[in-house]
Order: C-alpha cells, then structure tokens, then sequence
C-alpha cells in the first residue's frame, strides 16, 4: 500500500526532492569526515602503538597555531554552507505560493480533522489532488499535535489556541502517512491518517460524490450564519452608524492600531480578535467589543474567519447591500 | 562546632582567614547568580505578557494600592541601610551594635510583610485573586488575570525570600551577641547582607513594573 | 570495603578505612565519600532507568502494542527519561569523578563548601525519592519534555509529585556547580595556575557555569507548571491567556544547556585519558581548555533549535539555527585535538583508552547528525522522529556513559585501591560499543523513514529496524552488566592497586591510592605544565607515596 523502500521514505512533494539534497549533502560530508578521522586515528594506533612498558611519547616542540586555525576554519565554512542551504529550504517550506488552496487541519486528542475548501470534512483521511499547491491553517483544540506527513518532509506543530501554516505540493500519486509527531497524550500513537495524492480529475469526481465525506458544514454561508446570529452586524456594519471597523475588504491589509503599530489582518489576527478583542484596538474606535471566547467552538471561528476572509470592499457580501466604497487599505477590521 | 559558642574557627580545609573570606563571598556572589536566573524566568513571563497585552496590564496594575507599595519600597530600602550598618558593625567587632542594626532589620522586614498582607488581604476581597472567584470590572477579564497570577508569583516568591531572610536573621541573633563574628571572620554577616540587599533589589525592580505602568496612561 | 590484614603489615589509614560506622558516611563532609555516596545513588537511578529501557525496546520488537497498554508504555518512556536525565546524566560524571577528583586535582584537602556538598547529595537523594514515590504511585505520563498544556491540564499521572522531585534536584545540581567553581577559583594549590589545571577541571569549570546559571530557570519553570496545575491558574495554557510555547523557551533554555552539562565532563574524561595513555602532552591543550568555555557560553544561545517546528517565527528559527553552528566548531576543535594528541605519542590500548576511542567514535556520529539537526531544512524532516531519539543517546548515552565508564576505569584504582581484571573489562568495553551501535543506528533510519518518537504502536514496515534495535539493546544491557559485576568484584579479590598504576601525570597519582583523609600528606607545589611527560623513555620515578 506504502510505496516504501525499506531504507528510504517515498518522495512525494517538491520539498521532498529538496531536503533529501541537503540531507545528502551533508550525510556525505559526516560520512567523509569521519570516516578521515578514524582512518587517522587508526593510523597512530598502529604507527605510535607502545613498544617498551617504559617508553612515553615524544615531546613536539612549536607551536601548532597555524594548524589549529585551518581547523577551526575548514568546519565554520562548511557548516555555514549547511547553514544557508538549510534556511533556503526552510524558507521555501515557510512560504505558501499565493494560489495555494486553502485547507484546515484540526487536532484534537487523538484524531486529524481536515476541512477541505468548500467545507466538506474528513476524519484521519486527507484527499488531495497532485501537483496544486495546498495550505494549511492548523489548530489544536486541546493539547500540542504535530501535523506530520514524511513522504512529503513536511511537518508542523499544530497549537491551541493559534494558527499555524504548513504547504505542499504533492508530486506522486499514491497513499502516504500522516502521523502526530508532538506527544500528546495516551493514544499519541493511534493519531494517525492517511493522505490519498490523486489525479486533479479523480479528485473532482471524489469530491462530487458525497460517499467519503461528512457533513458539510464550515462553509462561508454558515459563517455569515454566525455572523448575524452571534449579532456581529450590531457593531460590524459598513454604514454611517458602524460603532466597529469596517470588515470588508480587511482580510490581508495593514490595520493601524491605537499606539501606532500596524499589524497584517492574518488569520491569527482575526481569530485573536474575536477572541481576544481588547489585545489591538483600532485606531479611531472604543475597546467596547466583548469576548466571544468559549462562545464559539474552533471550527465556528474558521467559519467567521472564511466569511471576513470572502467580504469584499464593493459591498458584495451578506448585510452590505448599502456600503459606502471605501479604500481596501481603510484601517479597521474589528472592535 | 556547636560546643565552642564562641569565636567561629578556621575551617580544616582552608589554610587562611582570607582563603575562606574570599571562597565565602564568591560562593554568596554564584548564589545570587543563581537567584536572578530564578526570578528572570519570571520576569521574562512579564515581559511577553505585558508586550502583548498592554492596555489589559495598565489597567489591572491600577487595581494595585499604590501607596501601600510606595511605602513598602521606603521600609525596604532602610532595611539595606540598617543592614548594611550591622555588616559595619560586624566589620568593627561592635557586638552591640551588630545585635541592634540586626534587630532593626527584622523590625522592617516584618513591616514589609504585614503592608504586604495588608494588600494580599485586600485582593481577595475584591476577587483579585486568579481563579475561579476572580473577577474584573476591565475589557478583558483573562489578561487582567493574567497580571495578577504574575503579580502574586512574583511578589509572592519575592516575600518567601523575605520570610527565608528573617528566620536566618532571627536564628543570627544568638551567635551574633555571643560574639561568633569577629572582624577577622564575620563572613556569615557579611553574605547575609548580599542576600537582603539582593531581596531588596528585586523589589525595587518589581515596584515599578507592577504598581507603575498604569499610571501614564492615566487610567 | 574490608581489607585483609595480615600481621606484618597494618593497613595504612586512608579515607574508607578510618571509620566504618554507618554515620561516618551519613554525616560525612568529605568529598571523596560524598563521591561515594552519589555513586551508590546514580547506580540505582541507572539500573532503574536502563530496565526501563528494555521493556521499552521489548515492546517496540512488534508494531502492535502487545506487551502494555498505551498509558504503561507512555509512562515507561517519561520515567526513563526524568530518571536518565535528572538522576544519573546531569550527577553522573560530576557529582561522583568530579566530587572525588577536583579537590585532588587542585591540590586541595576538600572542596570549599564541605557541608554544602553533603547538602548537596540529600537534596538529591530527596529529590529522587520524590520522583521515586511518585512513580511508585502510578508514574508520570508527560514525557521527560512537560510540554503544556498536556502537563498542565491533560496528563493524568503524578505530574506534581514529580516535578517537586526535579525541582529538589535541581538545587543539589546548582550547589555542586558553585562548590566546584569556588573551588577552582580559590582553592589551587600553590604555582597551580589557570593553565597548569587538568583539561578535566577545565570542563567542571564550564559545566558548572552552566549548573548554576540555567538550572534554576528550569526550577522556576518547573513551578510555574506545577502552580498552573494545582490552582488552575497560570501562564502557558490559552486558556489563561498563556502561550505554551513561552515554556518550551524556558524549558529549552534550560535543557538544551543541560546536554552539554551531560557532555562536557565527558570531554573532560577523555582529555584525560587520551594524553595518559598516549604518555604525551595533550596537543592544543588552551584550544581544547577555552573550547569548553566557548561551548558553555555558546550552549545558552541555541534553545531555540528545539522550536523549529514549534510556531515559532521564521527569523527566530533562523538565528537560532546560525547561532548552534557556532557551537558545533570547539566540538570538532576538541576531536581533532584529541587525534593529533596521539601523533608521536606511545599508544597503549588499556581497558580506558578504549573507552575514550569508542567515545570519539560515536561523538562524531552524536555530533554531526546534531549539525544536520541543527540545519532547518533538515529539521523540518525528522524533528521529533527516531532520528531525534538516536541522535541525542549517541550524545547523551554513547558518549556521556562512554566518558563516564572510561572515567570509571581510569580511576577506579585510585578510588578503591585495588585494580580490575584487564582482560574482562577490555571485552565489555567492545561489547559496550557494539551494542550500542547496533541499538541506536537503526534508529537514524527509522527516522528518516518518518518514524514519530513516543509511539506505542508504529506502521508495520518499520519493524525490521526495530527488531535490530531491540536486539542491539540486549547486547548493550550486558555491556553494562559487566562493569558492574568485575567492578564489585575487584573491591574483594582485586589486586592491590600503586599509587599511580597508569603512570599518569596530575597531583591526584600524587598521593596514595585510596587516598588519606585530606588527600595529601603535604600540600603539594606545582612546577610543571600539565602533562609533562618525559620525551622518549619515562623517568626511573621517584616512587610515589604510600606504595
């Protein structure tokens, strides 16, 4: 089922490709060194190894100054060759591509959720088509997990209480692991799933069929739900008597905030500010915004997130039929 | 040694006066290395918590009685005076002396911790205590809980070096007018000075950053 | 520790022969019986946590878990780990050789601070009573890690308990770092300078650094997960508005500096043996000597290697990781020099020496796959997978035990007075390293596979590799047996042990084996450089005292 080799893992994304390089790279530099070292050293076991009960070494005389700098120097050069190529790589993982899908991952003791982007969801399973660039905002709702998924190098922990990113882009179809890395609990061992890399066509008609999924549920229309129903709109409307920023168009802008800062309106923001409402105030508005904490259950604040994240500045979302046009830069997206 | 009441010995190990000074006084300085490693883990937490909730901080630390801490902080830094007058007096052979300055440094330790209780009492009264019956009146009730649990942990272990500090001091009060310390030897007086003056210092820091950083806002 | 007296000779009096009531130990200020004591303590702790380790290997031979149930294994692992760690790794080479050795080595009658030290070993002994009750009543199931909020709000175990034992101990380890640093500072017998001290108390002076300035960030932490737990208040669950990843910070700034607690002692260890036994001055002897100071400085910055993957920021993790390359550099300083050290050298392979050999073997591969790991794009790969796992026991076990039992058997003479049978601790040593080879490089493969640590049960196409594991644990069970069994057996019907059976140099082949109660009949001048031997052929020596 596993196209495993019993030596290696299977490479099936574009960073796998990549960090099995530098793993090479350096594998053969360790290997190198050490087996030079040893080589030398058995040398001098054998060339200097004692004759006479009562002999000892000779003394050297000088200083070895010069052969200690080159030996200093020859490591600190090449582990900063490991260095830079080692952060290059990370850099590339860090960064999703802009057109990347967007999917959600929750942990929770001791099972993998998966939302996909039209809010279906999976449980211990992960269907994705190959080659589409895919990213994942990831959340924990109790302890520490750790998305993991070795055929892909790819792995992340996954946090309560904030968001983390992870991407790939699967380049083998086929069924991989996904394992929970972090230590979290009793059945630590049993948070396990699988991955399904499929043909984009082959995804499509699974995602048509309805037979693999669960409920539907964390769409953008059930956030727009939320949003009237937990009376969001009181404060949070695109009119004269708005008492809270503007949503619209907020998602990844710069919100300037009372003291002075700005800061990107991510999803960490967003969640932070239903959650947290008082920890960044927007500039020109009253801290009035009560908390929604332990009101709203994780997957109900990625609904809210999708929906802010689907309001457009010209008023073509929900309950803003009679928005003024308004800069996409204008500062506000909260309490 | 607890049959010669008198004048301590040179210990068997060292071969002077001065050897055992000098190991003394080091060994007090790595002590107090170690101690401000051991509150900076806390003031780190502090650090990060009041960065990321600013305002929640300023307002929780105007729940702080200000004066009641101004005053503990004037109780606090007579103690190093007096403490230091007892080193002196140590230093001096003057055994009296030594005994009274002593005596005055309990005295204000024990005021710093009745003002202290004084302001526990009035946290838990008002539901300031982190835990099921807090309660604030602020915005955002967790971060405000927040700055109170660090403001207990830290003023609490800052107390409990306090507690620590006058039972050594009750406890040096026999020796010290049996006439143990000599000028010669007096290295106890002396690292026991370190230890109050570093007590004190830790307040000092802690003042500010708990009582002040409301007050510019003004809230 | 009897002796056999016969008439014509009265056993000369030395610091195991002047008293044997039981308060003569319990009470006793002495270091080298102090040293003694610790023994007795990690010997326990190290058959405890190794047995704990052969039910872990057990259970991982098949993928199934068919020997415990999940929360059993999960509790096993923790405790191997706390006691591995806290009860032997930390104490092991410094509270026993170090204890014994430094007083000695500098000349001195004990350390500065004798009755600290004793303090010292009750607070351990307390401290690992604690951990002991606590697992006697159901174990901890956090592992060694505490990773909030799972310690703080989910585990089920004695996580309280436990954590008082580590914090109690956490002290007896920062008063023996501050003995041994006044020590050193003050208490160098005369013309002893800074760069005439063994290479072995340089490394206690950079461990010691280390004792004192991050363990009580750890006490600290350790309470702070204690409180969060008792009261339900706190500052790393989100709940409270915490952030768990702060304790990872702390934890790690404590733990990560820990490792070098655990391995620089053991560089120390090997300085020593392989000059011995080369009988030639060590090569770059201030390179290898100001290494440790740099490692110990160094290791305080690069926590937050462990929090790659962690959530925290990208830059973050980019300094952290160029800052542990730099702490990868005196390590290899060190291994080079302990090379060149046997160029024109006269080499002997005595049961220590090959201990000190196997420890630069499995060093380089503790070291280098630590270099990979300190590389973030190859972190993000095998962080906390089997790859992990291997590489921190061919740190912490390879070559921390490797120093420790080389320690052992170097000293062991000077110790006990009497020697071990050469050819039967020779074959352990091997044994020892083959065993260990064959347990953990398995593991290395595990991990790049994918292979998750801490997992109870695993895919069924890993179960050739830990098979191997398993079967490499047994070998290296009996390697450790060995010592164990000759050791004791040497106390009884070892031979007599000379003064200085190595012909090593250093003030404590000075005195007599075992030595007088303060250590020398005269305090010793020093004239010399470390290591002076002779160029060609030893001296006709002066014959030490007391043999």
């Amino acid at each position: 089922m596993f196209p495993n080799s019993p030596v290696f893992p299977p490479q099936a994304s574009t960073l796998s490709h990549k960090v099995d390089a530098l793993f090479f790279f350096m594998l053969g530099g360790a290997i190198f060194f050490s087996l030079l070292i040893v080589a030398v050293l058995v040398f001098f076991l054998v060339k200097y190894r004692r004759r006479h009960p009562d002999e000892s070494g000779r003394v050297l005389t000088g200083h070895a100054t010069l052969l200690e700098i080159t030996w200093t120097g020859i490591p600190f050069v090449l582990l900063m060759v490991c260095f830079f190529w080692g952060a290059h790589v990370f850099f590339g993982a860090s960064r999703p591509p802009a057109d990347a899908a967007q999917y959600y991952v929750y942990g929770k003791q001791w099972m993998w959720k998966v939302e996909h982007p039209d809010g279906k969801r999976e449980i211990n399973a992960f269907h994705v088509p190959v080659g589409v660039p895919i990213k994942l905002t990831m959340t924990s709702e109790d302890v520490i997990h750790d998305f993991a998924v070795p055929a892909f190098r790819l792995k992340m922990d996954v946090l309560p209480g904030r968001y983390t990113t992870a991407w790939f882009k699967a380049t083998a179809v086929g069924q991989y692991h996904i394992f929970c890395d972090q230590y979290c609990g009793v059945e630590h061992s049993k948070m396990v799933g699988t991955i399904y890399v499929m043909e984009p066509q082959d995804y499509r008609a699974w995602v048509a069929g309805q037979g693999a999924f669960g409920p539907a549920g964390g769409t953008v229309a059930s956030g727009a739900e939320l949003f009237v129903s937990k009376a969001c709109t009181t404060c949070h409307r695109p009119d004269s008597s708005a008492r809270a920023p503007i949503l619209q168009g907020v998602f990844g802008s710069k919100v300037a905030l009372l003291g002075g800062q700005t800061v990107t309106a991510d999803e960490n923001y967003i969640r932070e500010s239903i959650l947290n409402p008082q920890a960044k105030i927007v500039q020109g508005y009253q801290p009035i915004m009560p908390t929604f904490k332990d009101q709203l259950s994780e997957e109900e604040v990625i609904q809210l997130i999708k929906y802010i994240k689907d309001l457009k500045p010209e008023g073509a979302a929900a309950g803003s039929a009679t928005a003024a046009p308004e800069a996409p830069a204008v500062p506000g997206s909260k309490s | 040694m607890a049959s010669e009441p008198k004048a301590a010995p040179l210990a068997h190990h060292f071969d002077s006066y001065l050897q055992q000074k000098e190991s003394a006084s080091l060994g007090m300085w790595l002590f107090l290395g170690q101690e401000i490693m051991f509150f900076g883990g806390l003031f780190l937490a502090y650090t990060v918590y009041r960065w990321r909730y600013a305002s929640a901080f300023a307002a929780a630390s105007n729940d702080l009685d200000l004066r009641l801490g101004l005053l503990n902080t004037v109780v606090l830094i007579g103690s190093s005076l007096t403490i230091a007058l007892a080193v002196r007096s140590a230093h001096l052979g003057k055994r009296k002396d030594l005994v009274g300055f002593l005596l005055a440094t309990l005295a204000l330790g024990g005021v710093f911790l009745g003002v202290k209780s004084i302001e526990y009492a009035q946290k838990f009264a008002h539901h300031l205590v982190p835990g099921p019956h807090f309660r604030f009146e602020g915005a955002d009730p967790t971060q405000a809980q927040m700055f109170f649990t660090l403001y207990f942990f830290m003023t609490g272990l800052h107390a409990l070096h306090m507690i620590v500090g006058m039972a050594i001091l009750v406890w040096m009060l026999r020796p010290a007018a049996q006439g143990r310390w000599t000028p010669d030897n007096h290295n106890f007086v002396e690292g026991f000075g370190l230890y109050w003056h570093f007590v004190d210092i830790i307040w000092i820091f802690l003042f500010p950053l708990l009582y002040l950083i409301g007050r510019h806002h003004g809230a | 520790m009897s002796e056999t007296v016969t008439a014509s000779e009265a056993p000369r009096e030395n610091y195991l022969n002047r008293d044997h009531s039981v308060a003569s130990w319990l009470l006793t200020r002495d270091h080298k019986r102090i040293a003694i004591l610790y023994l007795i303590g990690i010997s326990i702790f190290f058959a405890l946590g190794g047995l704990m380790a052969v039910l872990i290997r057990a259970e991982l031979a098949t993928p199934q878990g068919d020997l415990f149930p999940a929360d059993v294994y999960n509790r096993l692992f923790t405790m191997h780990g706390i006691l591995m760690i806290f009860f032997f790794l930390i104490p092991s080479i410094p509270a026993v050789l170090g204890n014994f050795l430094i007083p000695l080595m500098v000349g001195a009658k004990d350390l500065a601070f004798p009755r600290i030290n004793l303090l010292s070993w009750y607070l351990y002994m307390v401290g690992a009573s604690f951990t002991f009750v606590s697992m006697l009543w159901g174990g901890i199931d956090t592992g060694w890690t505490f990773y909030t909020p799972l310690s703080t709000t989910f585990a089920t175990g004695q996580v309280l308990l436990t954590a008082v034992g580590i914090f109690i101990a956490g002290f007896s380890s920062i008063l023996t770092g501050l003995n041994f640093i006044v020590t050193i500072h003050r208490m160098r017998a005369p013309g002893l300078t800074w760069f005439r001290l063994p290479l072995f108390v340089w490394a206690h002076y950079a461990t010691s650094i280390i004792q004192v300035l991050g363990t009580p960030v750890i006490a600290i932490t350790i309470l702070l997960v204690g409180a969060e737990r008792l009261f339900h208040i706190g500052v790393f669950d989100p709940k409270y508005g915490g952030d768990p990843v702060l304790f990872q910070h702390l934890f790690w700034f404590y733990s990560h500096p820990a490792v070098y607690i655990m391995i620089l002692p053991a560089m120390g260890v090997i300085s020593e043996l392989v000059t011995c036994f080369s009988r030639k001055k060590i090569f770059g002897y201030h390179f290898i000597a100001l290494s440790s100071l740099a490692i110990a400085v160094l290791g305080f910055l690069v926590w937050g290697h462990h929090l790659f993957i962690s959530g925290q920021s990208v830059v973050a993790g980019t300094i952290f990781s160029f800052l542990s390359m730099f702490v990868a550099v005196p390590s290899a300083v060190k291994v080079f020099n302990w090379t060149a050290t046997l160029y024109k050298g006269s080499v002997s392979l005595e049961t220590p020496m090959l201990y000190a050999l196997g420890f630069i073997g499995v060093f380089l591969i503790g070291g280098l796959t630590g270099v990979m790991l300190a590389t973030l794009g190859i972190d993000i790969h095998v962080h906390d997978t089997y790859f992990i796992v291997a590489h921190f026991h061919y740190v912490m076990v390879g070559s921390a035990i490797m120093g420790y039992l080389g320690g052992m058997h170097f000293w062991w003479p000077k110790i006990t007075g009497r020697l071990y049978p050469a050819f039967i601790s020779k074959v352990a040593a091997v044994v020892v390293f083959i065993g260990f080879n064959v347990t953990f490089l398995p593991q290395f493969i595990l991990g790049y596979l994918g292979m998750p640590r801490r997992y109870h049960t695993y895919a069924p196409e890993f179960q050739t590799w830990n098979v191997m594991s398993s079967a490499g644990a047994t070998v290296l069970g009996i390697g450790y047996l060995l010592p164990v069994l000759y050791l004791l057996w040497s106390l009884k019907y070892g031979e007599k042990a000379p003064a200085n059976p190595w012909h090593a140099t250093g003030l404590e082949w000075q005195t007599a084996s075992p030595p007088p109660l303060e250590n020398f009949e005269v305090t010793p001048v020093v004239t010399e450089d470390p290591y002076s031997y002779p160029d060609g052929t030893l001296r006709p020596k002066e014959v030490p005292v007391g043999v």
